[in-house]
């Protein structure tokens, strides 16, 4: 782990793995789309809106992943002052944030035709719009300090405290009644029949190589921003009448 | 003990602190978590007719009556069941045999009054064919959704 | 053609399904372009500071 600590072994490493993970993207896209839109059967109850299913599924297994990965990387961060762990847990917050909202608009234009209804306040619902606030807030709170460091452990400690949210998104359908029906998925049985079952994986393994591919994207772009306010502080050192 | 692990100690006491305290505030409030109530439920709370409420359960095949733009069906726990009326219009999943859930009041004469119906699916997706298929080969499993309107099967 | 219409209908969910489809489309290649964008424009930067300073 403290290997990857290191930014220049990090980035060796990301950037070996990059054009595979595009790749994959593409491919999976390429292949998942068709067949989520045009080959895939319809279903026995809902009709050709079971294709929204590939979208809002997806989107929201990507992201409670990412709220993981982000948690995980804050808690590295406060813990063992991993300046890695928190540019991987910084660039992964929009992309969590935008897989949030697409699992909520998705589930939305399928809620009304299905269930009659955009939005309810069940259990399901609620914490996922509340794990997205949580997405807001670590944004927020980034750019809310004068100082960066003091707003990287503000949002650092925001995102651990929501963590706890995550896994009340996952049992609220086994735990309370909802209107969301629990899970059609799970280690050890599945309630999808096998040929829409096939674009759910395609579309599932294009959305997390398109978020590994966009996390090295924006991994860099941090670094380069941590470079260019260290140059500017010695330009600024460099000059001791401009600096007062 | 280094500053290091202190740090860790410090986040894994804070965040079971937190899971605690949230399990705590979640149970307190689990009757308002719940987004509905079985037939049953309602049976035992006798609700006031100014109370708003939701019931869920499965449409009672054949239950299903309309004149013009009312709706009289009864839904069902398996144990209980409630006649609901509702003027409006139905979602597309509405049929019988599949779980919805009404929001309204009960009336004095004992039928629910709905002034919203939901419906509710269960985590089964298939084709068409597939689903004929099954209830052909006798191997149909019906109403999973069953289950759901009686919240204690789930959580204890 | 006519199995084009349909598919372009979806038995009557177009709305829903197509909207889905394009809002999701849509962010996904924003997010794209803005991170790839934001790297350019820091590259950029980064390199004008590197030259300034000799």
């Amino acid at each position: 782990m403290h290997r990857f600590a290191n930014p220049t072994q990090f980035m060796r490493i990301a950037n070996a793995i990059y054009p595979w993970v595009a790749g994959v993207a593409i491919l999976c896209f390429l292949f998942g789309l068709p067949i989520a839109l045009i080959t895939s059967p319809a279903d026995y109850q809902q009709g050709n809106t079971v294709r929204i299913l590939y979208l809002h599924v997806p989107a929201a297994v990507l992201a409670e992943m990412i709220y993981y990965a982000m948690a995980a990387g804050s808690a590295a961060y406060l813990i063992w002052r991993h300046p890695m762990a928190n540019l991987v847990a910084k660039a992964s917050a929009p992309m969590g944030a935008m897989f949030t909202a697409l699992c909520l608009i998705c589930g939305m234009l399928w809620g009304e035709p299905m269930w009659g209804t955009f939005w309810v306040w069940d259990a399901r619902l609620t914490s996922t719009l509340i794990m997205f606030f949580f997405y807001l807030g670590y944004l927020a709170l980034g750019d809310a300090f004068e100082d960066p460091e003091r707003g990287d452990r503000a949002s650092a400690i925001l995102a651990l405290v929501g963590v706890v949210n995550v896994p009340i998104i996952k049992f609220s359908v086994n735990w309370w009644n909802t209107l969301h029906q629990p899970a059609s998925l799970s280690l050890t049985k599945s309630n999808m029949s096998g040929d829409m079952l096939l674009p759910l994986f395609l579309m599932m393994g294009a959305y997390a190589a398109f978020y590994v591919t966009v996390l090295i994207i924006r991994v860099r772009s941090e670094l380069l921003a941590a470079k260019i306010r260290n140059a500017r502080m010695s330009q600024i050192a460099a000059m001791p009448q401009m600096a007062e | 003990m280094t500053r290091k692990s202190r740090r860790l100690y410090f986040v894994l006491l804070g965040l079971l602190g937190l899971g605690a305290g949230l399990a705590l505030v979640l149970t307190a409030f689990n009757d308002n978590i719940v987004f509905f109530f079985s037939p049953t439920e309602v049976a035992a709370k006798h609700p006031k007719p100014d109370q708003r409420l939701r019931v869920g359960g499965l449409v009672v095949d054949g239950s299903v009556q309309k004149n013009g733009t009312e709706v009289v069906f009864t839904v069902t726990d398996m144990s209980n069941v409630l006649p609901i009326k509702y003027v409006g219009i139905l979602p597309d999943l509405f049929r019988e045999g599949q779980g919805i859930i009404a929001e309204g009041h009960m009336g004095p004469d004992g039928i629910f009054a709905a002034n919203e119906v939901l419906a509710k699916h269960d985590e089964k997706y298939m084709p068409k064919e597939v689903a004929d298929a099954l209830k052909k080969s006798g191997r149909w499993q019906e109403g999973s959704n069953a289950k759901h309107p009686a919240p204690e099967n789930a959580q204890r | 053609m006519d199995a084009f219409r349909d598919f372009l209908d979806m038995g009557g969910y177009a709305v829903w399904v197509w909207s889905a489809y394009g809002i999701s489309a849509l962010s996904l290649i924003g997010m794209l372009v803005w991170s790839v964008r934001t790297l350019k424009a820091r590259q950029k930067e980064f390199d004008v500071l590197k030259n300034s300073r000799g």
